[in-house]
């Protein structure tokens, strides 16, 4: 055997290195399950921080997914608006968005792989711990310290193994969720300056405002055009000066029969 | 045989599997210096050892025989495990 013994024996005197012992066996056992405990809480706040870094993420993809398809709405709008140059514009910001949200799902996937691994390393260490709970009880009422020795060697090695795999598993946790942490917050700082696009709409992006421009100058077209006609053209004063006649338009309003028989 | 893969488990392994792992094992330690071809012998060698072992029941407390590298450990990680503390254990 090549390589995996030199790892075996690599790995197991890390292991052991994890558990120091006392002076009587049996008091050892009472510290190791100590431990165990520790690194069994440890693991736990591992998964809690890995999931936490799982839900950031997803928000970020949300929101980005909003903004990309805000830019599509706004590609459509400036495109029927006559603007084709602003529809590239958003188009080439969204297919910018595009790239990062793939990048994203890919972290996401290995945060969900390295979150479901964790919770099972946690649910096996629990099984360890309290299987070796249950031998420390028997081998310190059933023997001696000096008896005791090679039973608790037993023991020990069976459990020093599963912590040190777990908790080299937690610092490979740790090591991603730092990681993608800082590109976490890399991505909301460069949301909150508006280069992304805040997805929230509170900071108006140049497509927006271009948009609003749009939409608002021909609001002032149409609106001129209404008041041009209503200056041009004299039938409006009448409207108002009208009240006199309201008998004869009454009564051929409030006349059914007519109506009805044309229907 | 007991062999634990590191974030897995342990497997116990039946003695007819061996000739096929070390040959795999042996694969893998080729791969050591190649970061290109280490992903695929590693995980061929672990394949191997969850098809033919038996897991090892989790409120169960055996020592290992073998200890394998966990499924998504590089060439460099391991590598630097094994120069970490040098090849001869304290």
């Amino acid at each position: 055997m090549g390589m995996w013994q030199r790892f075996t024996m690599i790995f197991k005197s890390k292991a052991n290195k994890a558990l120091d012992r006392a002076e009587d066996p049996r008091e050892t056992l009472d510290y190791s399950y100590e431990k165990q405990l520790d690194l069994l809480q440890k693991v736990r706040r591992g998964v809690a921080d890995v999931a936490t870094s799982r839900k950031r993420l997803e928000l970020q993809i949300g929101q980005l997914d909003q903004q990309s398809a805000k830019l599509e709405t706004q590609a459509k709008a400036a495109l029927a608006g006559g603007r084709e140059d602003l529809a590239r514009e958003a188009l080439t910001r969204r297919s910018g968005l595009t790239t990062q949200l793939n990048d994203l799902h890919a972290q996401l996937a290995t945060l969900q792989d390295q979150e479901e691994k964790l919770t099972q390393a946690s649910q096996r260490l629990q099984a360890k711990v309290d299987a070796f709970r249950t031998k420390k009880e028997t081998i310190k009422a059933t023997y001696s310290a000096a008896e005791a020795q090679t039973k608790i060697n037993e023991a020990f090695s069976g459990i020093s193994e599963e912590l040190g795999d777990v908790g080299m598993a937690i610092q490979r946790a740790e090591d991603k969720t730092q990681s993608m942490q800082a590109r976490a917050g890399a991505i909301d700082e460069l949301m909150a300056s508006g280069a992304l696009e805040d997805a929230t709409g509170t900071s108006k992006d140049s497509i927006s405002a271009e948009l609003e421009r749009m939409a608002s100058t021909s609001e002032v077209e149409d609106t001129l055009a209404a008041m041009k006609a209503e200056l041009t053209g004299g039938p409006t004063p009448e409207v108002t000066q009208a009240p006199p006649t309201p008998a004869v338009e009454s009564g051929q309003a409030g006349a059914p029969k007519p109506a009805g028989d044309e229907n | 045989m007991i062999v634990r893969i590191m974030g897995e488990g342990q497997f116990e392994m039946p003695e007819e599997s061996l000739a096929r792992l070390n040959e795999l094992d042996d694969a893998l330690e080729a791969a050591l210096d190649d970061e290109q071809s280490f992903p695929a012998a590693l995980t061929a060698l672990l394949e191997g050892v969850r098809r033919s072992g038996t897991r090892v029941p989790d409120e169960e407390l055996f020592t290992s025989d073998v200890v394998l590298p966990a499924a998504e450990a590089t060439a460099a990680e391991v590598r630097e495990l094994l120069t970490d503390e040098g090849l001869i254990p304290d």
